[in-house]
């Protein structure tokens, strides 16, 4: 029972840092319908960023934790929000109104150059980083001597998590951007005709994905210790996967997919197999395609003939 | 042998709370054309794509019977179903053709069950056997008695997404009449035709019911067409029934001529009465 | 009474000398802000297991240097070339000379690939980058069935060439199971017939076949999503198949792969310095250049069948149904076309192709690893796809030469070449959607056989 406990622990600190990135997933492609495959690796760069920011911060003889990580949060979600940025208008932009295949090539381009850009910009190896914040709460010690550990680690990921999500929350329903994101998710045109600044929002939803997805990279490598070049592919698919099964375009869904991908992952490698928990992930992934493609919290299509 | 083609028993359709067909019945005869006409989203559409296989009926049956007396419950079979055992063809409100193909390439995938048959499932045709061959001509050359009779011969090689409106829509009825089907159910043929194409169409499907002896179910919002050529028409507003009958019995109904007009009833039969 | 328009500003303001030093100076600006930490820092893990840093401030300001520079060039392109792209750039005389050329391009490229191995006999690269190659062209003609034809967007194409792979060399080790029947035991036992110097030729159509199995597996419940959807799943099922080839060490060895695999013989015949050889056979001197001569032409004919088996398909109804299946799916539908038989039949060819290249691709290294079969390996035979012209045979060969030629040049900077590879992959994008082949050819024609622009034809939806 204690070690259920754990890995639920366990689960849901992982589940959150997939339901960050799944958020960008859901975003984009609510507004501009397709799959941005480089978002994983978008992921990937904010888990560098944090790391060098970290790195410089530390040798300049900087302390105090909790200053040393807002710093590197707001540092890291800004540059990479600003790769998000850049991603979009040299990738994506100019082939908006072309057809289907063309974006999504793009963005398999764009992961290619940004997975290689950081193997080139930092070497190919495991970049391991010492524990920056250590400690935390035994919340109940088992019979067998296995106890029920919290870590601050864990609980710092948890409150990022749900502190941005509020403030993000907030954006999208009080905020004109978060209307005017709203607005043209349901129609471009009509939007457009509105005096919505279509490009402008475009570009914002890019963004503001990107900066979510730095968070967690940032939690990434505090919560496991390293970054490497590669991690943007597999943490993209699964963290898509989580927003299909939370249902595209839901942002609560993305959230709620996350959760359960990152408690599934859990689960599967502690009691089953380390080796196979990606396929696990994977096999998810088609499953809900085919079962219930809308997801749990998305809006069954009707097509029109 | 009835001579009802189709019959429509108590069809509905629901979308989420929306109901769009609401306990809808009528028959379409045999070798006649019957019209379904009504203001815009009277549930015309959603009734074709129920007959038609492209929607799952809420409730409610749909039954075709050949001439040979084989029926089929509509509402139960699958898509391309319809169309290849049942034989209903249809066109699409907003043209479908295959555009990056020729208007001859066009015909001949319409024929492509007939042709697998003839192909051996791809293998005879693999090896170019003569039976191939011959069956591959004789599509050929059903084509082109279609492009013929809707005036595309000369077009026959040109791309059919770089053919003009009124030809794009003729492509596609002769498209669906290569499938030799029983029911031709048509969306809005005459849609953006002028005059004279209009008047060309009208032909054209009085030539097919005559010497094809197919029926036609269409969608019309040109009264010209529906009154030239209909033996019998339906009339629908949101998602029912509300008039039934021949064109000319139709036309003077104030229950249509309200509904076309959004007013009510009893406005209707006051103008009518009136005499203006 | 109207009020007096606003002056046109906006025209104006976009040539100019200080627009496209303001241009310039944001792109600069930007560059120096994503890369100064990436570039300008270089971390590495220490001696001890902490992490050290240096930096790199050089690179950082020539790197940002050349943003500057390259900003101006393109903004400088951008007005001189205008809007619509090179298609103006080319005089009517030279297009008039392409069109010639383009018409005895294929025969002649058909004439010359028989008569490399003559023209190289003594190259050893230049003959082995030829069968490479080849073998992308295979596999792009292979992957066009599914992409160009069907319109079926498939990113996990790599698992049939792993299946094919797998295949021939796990069988051709343990041989072909066959039930037996033993007298004394009342219940069927397995025997594995040995091949011999027959395994390739055997093996080949079995991997084929296997291949094609798992086409229809993989794709029977996959095939009525759409478009991204169908693309991602499916390049699920290829990582799902390399990190099974991975993991299950038991069946395919893992990350070690499998060593050992059969060469091919001259049908049966083994391409040994041995006295049973055919050097020895035929009274000539042994030279190992034979058996790559002999692969050479192996899988030259693989890619013909390929090609030959592909065209007569698109003059089949199968074939027609296929490229209508990717015009409109709908309309399909409504002619009584069974679309996903349709699809299964298209992903069963693809795979089937991808196989026999796995097969082949297994015989010629001798040995196989998971590591030969990741994503990029889909993505690079989608781009060659995408970068010929869809549905385009010549444009496909076209294609996998300028790649893997292109990738040759990269011989010795191995991380740039995926750096540049993906750039290509935005910029063709970009410039050239719709690949080299701008046109599609039609299957039947009563009068006139003109090809049709590659703006009508669709690309397709899944």
């Amino acid at each position: 029972m204690d070690y259920f406990a754990q890995q639920l622990i366990n689960g849901l600190v992982l589940g959150s840092i997939y339901g960050l990135i799944a958020i960008g997933y859901t975003m984009v492609y609510g507004i501009v319908g397709m799959i941005n495959f480089a978002h994983g690796d978008i992921f990937m760069i904010g888990g560098f960023i944090a790391l060098i920011t970290f790195l410089l911060l530390v040798s300049f003889g900087l302390t105090a934790v909790p200053v040393i990580l807002l710093v590197v949060l707001l540092v890291s979600m800004a540059i990479t929000a600003l790769y998000g940025w850049t991603v979009e208008r040299i990738a994506y932009r100019p082939l908006r109104h072309s057809f289907r295949l063309a974006p999504m090539l793009s963005a398999i381009g764009m992961s290619f150059v940004l997975s290689n850009f950081s193997q080139v910009a930092q070497g190919a190896r495991v970049k391991p980083v010492p524990p920056i914040i250590t400690g935390g709460y035994t919340l109940h010690e088992g019979a067998s001597g296995f106890n029920v550990q919290l870590s601050n680690i864990q609980i710092i990921v948890v409150a990022t998590t749900v502190v941005l999500l509020a403030l993000f929350t907030w954006l999208v329903s009080r905020t004109r951007l978060g209307r005017d994101m709203r607005a043209c998710e349901q129609d471009q045109t009509m939007a457009a005709l509105l005096g919505v600044d279509v490009d402008r929002t475009i570009s914002f939803t890019f963004v503001i994905g990107a900066a979510l997805a730095a968070v967690a990279g940032m939690m990434y490598l505090l919560y496991y210790g390293l970054v490497d070049f590669f991690m943007g592919f597999v943490a993209g698919i699964k963290a898509f996967t989580a927003a299909v099964l939370g249902g595209i375009g839901s942002l609560p869904g993305a959230m709620l997919g996350g959760l359960l991908i990152g408690l599934i992952e859990t689960f599967w490698s502690a009691y089953f197999s380390v080796e196979y928990k990606d396929v696990a992930a994977f096999s998810i992934l088609i499953v809900v395609l085919i079962f219930l493609p809308t997801g749990l919290l998305g809006r069954p299509e009707v097509e029109k003939v | 042998m009835s001579e009802k083609i189709l019959t429509v028993d108590r069809l509905s359709m629901r979308f989420g709370g929306i109901v769009a067909v609401n306990e809808l019945s009528f028959a379409a005869e045999r070798r006649r054309i019957t019209a379904l006409i009504g203001p815009n989203g009277a549930g015309k559409t959603t009734v074709f794509n129920c007959i038609t296989g492209f929607y799952k009926p809420t409730s409610g049956a749909i039954r075709l019977t050949h001439d040979d007396g084989a029926a089929f419950a509509l509402e139960r079979l699958n898509d391309f179903r319809i169309s290849k055992q049942a034989k209903v063809a249809r066109t699409f409100q907003n043209i479908r053709l295959f555009p990056g193909m020729t208007a001859l390439e066009n015909l001949m995938v319409a024929q492509h069950n007939a042709l697998m048959r003839a192909s051996g499932l791809t293998f005879l045709g693999l090896i170019g056997a003569p039976s191939w061959r011959e069956a591959e001509q004789r599509a050929i050359d059903l084509s082109t008695l279609w492009l013929k009779r809707v005036g595309l011969l000369e077009r026959a090689d040109e791309a059919a997404g770089n053919l003009p409106y009124g030809d794009q829509r003729r492509l596609e009825i002769a498209r669906a009449m290569c499938t030799e089907p029983a029911l031709l159910c048509l969306d809005e043929p005459a849609a953006g035709l002028n005059a004279r194409e209009s008047g060309a169409l009208s032909e054209l499907l009085l030539s097919i019911r005559g010497e094809h002896g197919t029926s036609i179910l269409l969608i019309e919002h040109d009264m010209s067409v529906v009154m030239e050529i209909s033996d019998h028409v339906v009339v629908m507003d949101y998602g029912v029934k509300i008039a039934e009958g021949t064109p000319q019995h139709v036309r003077d109904d104030p229950k249509v001529i309200a509904a076309y007009l959004g007013a009510d009833e009893q406005e209707a039969i006051t103008v009518m009465e009136s005499g203006s | 009474m109207s009020a007096p328009l606003p002056a046109p500003s906006h025209t104006a303001r976009t040539s100019g000398a200080a627009f496209i030093l303001k241009k310039a100076a944001i792109s600069a600006l930007v560059a120096l802000l994503l890369f100064s930490l990436m570039i300008g820092v270089r971390t590495e893990a220490g001696p001890e297991g902490n992490l050290i840093y240096w930096t790199r401030f050089g690179e950082l300001a020539s790197i940002v240097a050349i943003v500057f520079g390259g900003s101006i060039i393109i903004e400088l392109l951008r007005q001189w070339i205008g809007p619509v792209g090179a298609e103006r750039l080319v005089p009517a005389w030279l297009r008039n000379l392409m069109d010639f050329a383009g018409r005895w391009l294929a025969p002649a490229m058909l004439l010359f690939a028989f008569l490399v191995p003559v023209i190289f006999y003594d190259q050893r690269y230049i003959l082995d980058l030829s069968i490479l190659v080849l073998t992308y062209v295979m596999l792009g003609w292979g992957l066009n069935v599914v992409v160009g034809l069907a319109g079926l967007l498939d990113l996990g194409y790599v698992a049939f060439y792993a299946v094919g792979a797998y295949s021939y060399a796990l069988l051709a080790q343990s041989g072909i199971p066959y039930p037996t029947f033993i007298a004394e035991a009342p219940f069927i036992s397995v025997d594995f017939l040995q091949l011999g110097n027959w395994a390739f030729w055997v093996l080949l159509p079995v991997s084929g076949l296997l291949a094609a199995l798992w086409g229809v597996l993989l794709g029977f419940p996959v095939l009525r999503l759409r478009g991204d959807y169908l693309a991602i799943v499916t390049l699920a099922f290829g990582e799902i198949i390399r990190l099974v080839l991975i993991n299950w060490q038991s069946l395919t060895g893992g990350p070690n792969g499998v060593t050992g695999i059969p060469r091919p013989t001259f049908f049966g015949i083994p391409l040994t310095p041995a006295d049973d050889g055919l050097a020895a056979k035929l009274g000539i001197e042994f030279s190992p250049t034979h058996r790559i001569v002999f692969l050479f032409y192996i899988i030259l004919a693989l890619a013909l069948l390929t090609n030959w088996v592909t065209i007569r398909l698109r003059r089949l109804p199968i074939g027609r149904a296929w490229e209508a299946l990717r015009e409109d799916e709908v309309a399909c539908r409504a002619l009584g076309i069974n679309i996903t038989a349709t699809k299964l039949t298209a992903f069963a060819t693809g795979a089937m192709f991808g196989g026999f290249a796995g097969a082949f691709f297994a015989t010629r290294q001798g040995f196989i690893s998971p590591e030969s079969f990741t994503f990029q390996e889909s993505a690079l035979v989608l781009a060659i796809v995408v970068l010929g012209g869809m549905g385009s045979q010549l444009g496909v060969v076209l294609a996998a030469v300028a790649m893997i030629g292109g990738f040759e040049l990269f011989r010795g900077l191995d991380q740039y070449r995926m750096l540049v590879f993906g750039f290509a992959m935005v910029l063709l994008m970009i410039w050239r959607p719709r690949g080299l082949i701008g046109h599609r050819a039609p299957t039947v024609f009563l009068e006139k056989n003109q090809t049709i622009s590659s703006d009508l034809v669709k690309e397709g939806h899944g």
